[in-house]
């Protein structure tokens, strides 16, 4: 089950590309029906089609993985939690159909194609968090019990619960920081934020309102005689925000849990993408948003969300309740 | 209070994309202020009939360098590609032999307030043929019925972006199909394009008059049969933006109209 929600998310992922490749190539209307394709179920896939209508079908695959995976977690997996997080899924990835067909009939309005890039993530999200939930790490974890802190998640249901009086909070440490669990959630929330900023830069065409990188038309403070300007300047500043957020809560990894190795892969893998999405970012804008940078820079994004969101989960699934303990005990 | 905020992170955030977006665009105005001032007491003129106009005749000259040349290659769809025997080359700003630009449309911009026209029973076309639009630029009197047709065997789809007209997009996926549009808005110019094909491009101009033409070979243009009075006549460019003059018709003369544009 395991190796088939791995299976499902990769496809996501390459669904995500296919996505992308659709806006970055200008085909996103290039099929003007739907859900058929020119009234077929195979149009010839000349030109944009190709983009369009593969997306489409790449689309109805990941569908119908999702509609396995879920039956699969429905079946095989006792945690509720779990067989919701597959029902979520087919429910998300019907809602991002929706969206798909709305925003070709409505000839591309801006909020759905938002929203439609804005699912696709959270969707890529949630199947890839199923893929961590059910994986053998996880579950080996889960089984002995008592080596598992607290259950700050709902996710960790399925054992028994404490009292809230019991619990210890995961909100602040002894330092008033927040708890590692709730800065990788922060950081993780801030890269989605970003991702939609990206996505409405995107699809409002503001992707060259600033025409340069890193000043906006030479300026560091550009007037913002357009909402493009004021949507690239978001975003920009956005990135400042998330590559803080994603390297504090990377350095406090390594510093604060180095014994626990699988922390430790996703910490690292999160900065070299930030670095990455950095370097795209500006490639995207000096190449005058060819292709290839412009979509790696979506693809990228998307990795990026995603290790943040494994990186929390298991940060939750981790976090040693002895360290908490003991913080607590020395706060009083 | 973690757990509250893990479980509406995928719940609720897509949900709240979507909602809080919802209100930021607004639908594609319907009836914008030009037909609003058109209004009760507009008189009609049926230019055949006027007894004594005027006319005027110019070119659109051009003092600018070497324009951009952009190199289509159709190999992203082989019918495109069998279509032409080479590259083929767009150019937003076409000059002629001459120095004088083809492909820009002109019109009578001001000077007919209050003034209606019988709309032309003849349709205007627009044609899609080896995956070209034929003409690039096109002008419709507003009411007028605009063909768009498809002559290739291979499919289009016909994208329209107007800002003060409804937008369409239609598919015409087999030779011989056609679509009749009518505009009721004036708007210079509205952008057309195929998405399959991205390199395909065309404009329609949308004039509430019927004095408006486009530039031929030579840079030429001409207008007919207006009725004597001073006019504002514009010259847009794809390329280039646009130009106006002031222009005098006495009656029974034509009157001469130049255009410059620099580059």
């Amino acid at each position: 089950m395991h190796r088939f929600a791995m299976l499902t998310a990769a496809a996501t992922f390459f669904l995500v590309i296919a996505g992308g490749l659709v806006t970055s190539t200008g085909s996103g209307l290039a099929v003007p029906d739907w859900p058929l394709s020119y009234g077929q179920f195979f149009p010839p896939m000349v030109g944009g089609i190709f983009f369009e209508h593969g997306h489409r079908m790449v689309a109805g695959a990941v569908g119908l993985l999702t509609f396995a995976l879920a039956t699969w977690l429905w079946f095989g997996d006792n945690r509720r939690w779990v067989r919701m997080m597959g029902i979520g899924a087919v429910a998300a990835v019907l809602a991002q159909a929706a969206l798909g067909g709305i925003t070709v009939l409505f000839l591309l309005p801006t909020p759905i194609s938002v929203g439609h890039a804005g699912l696709a993530m959270a969707f890529f999200a949630l199947v890839s968090s199923i893929a961590v939930v059910t994986g053998p790490g996880w579950l080996r974890i889960d089984a002995p019990g008592p080596s598992v802190a607290p259950q700050p998640t709902p996710m960790m249901s399925h054992t028994p619960e404490r009292t809230r009086q019991d619990r210890p909070t995961l909100a602040r440490d002894n330092q008033g920081r927040p708890t590692l669990p709730r800065a990788a959630l922060i950081a993780a929330v801030a890269v989605y934020v970003q991702i939609l900023l990206g996505a409405t830069v995107r699809h409002t065409g503001s992707g060259l309102a600033c025409p340069d990188f890193p000043l906006c038309n030479g300026q560091l403070f550009p007037a913002l005689s357009s909402a493009g300007i004021g949507f690239q300047l978001l975003h920009r500043v956005g990135a400042l925000v998330v590559a803080a957020l994603v390297m504090w809560v990377a350095w406090r990894v390594r510093n604060e849990l180095h014994d626990i190795a699988e922390l430790q892969g996703p910490a690292l893998v999160a900065v070299c993408l930030l670095v990455l999405q950095v370097l795209l970012g500006a490639l995207t804008v000096w190449t005058a948003l060819a292709v290839t940078p412009t979509t790696t820079h979506v693809a990228t994004g998307a990795l990026l969300l995603v290790t943040m969101v494994v990186l929390t989960l298991r940060l939750h699934h981790r976090y040693p309740a002895s360290r908490l303990n003991a913080r607590s005990e020395s706060k009083q | 209070m973690t757990r509250k905020l893990l479980a509406v992170a995928f719940a609720l955030i897509p949900m709240v994309t979507v909602i809080a977006c919802g209100g930021g665009e607004a639908p594609p105005a319907e009836a914008p202020a030009e037909s609003a001032a058109a209004a009760p007491a507009d008189e009609m003129i049926d230019p055949a009939t006027i007894a004594d106009a005027g006319g005027i005749t110019g070119s659109v000259q051009f003092a600018g360098g070497d324009p951009e040349v952009q190199v289509v290659q159709m190999a992203a769809d082989p019918y495109c590609l069998s279509e032409h025997a080479g590259d083929v080359e767009l150019q937003r700003v076409l000059v002629n032999e001459n120095g004088t630009l083809a492909q820009i449309f002109v019109y009578v911009k001001e000077g007919l307030e209050g003034k209606t026209f019988p709309v032309p029973s003849e349709p205007a076309r627009l044609d899609q043929q080896g995956c070209m639009y034929h003409p690039h630029v096109i002008g419709v009197q507003t009411g007028q019925t605009l063909i768009i047709s498809n002559s290739d065997d291979t499919l289009h789809n016909v994208n329209a972006q107007p800002s003060n007209n409804p937008p369409f997009n239609i598919g015409q996926p087999m030779a011989g199909m056609e679509a009749e549009y009518t505009f009721d808005n004036a708007e210079i110019m509205i952008p057309v394009r195929c998405d399959v094909h991205p390199w395909m491009s065309a404009f329609i101009g949308v004039v509430a008059n019927p004095y408006f033409t486009i530039t031929d070979s030579e840079g030429n243009f001409s207008l007919d049969r207006l009725p004597p009075g001073d006019y504002v006549l514009e010259a847009w460019s794809e390329g280039l933006g646009t130009q106006t003059i002031n222009v005098t018709v006495a009656p029974n003369e034509t009157a001469e109209a130049t255009f410059a544009f620099g580059s």
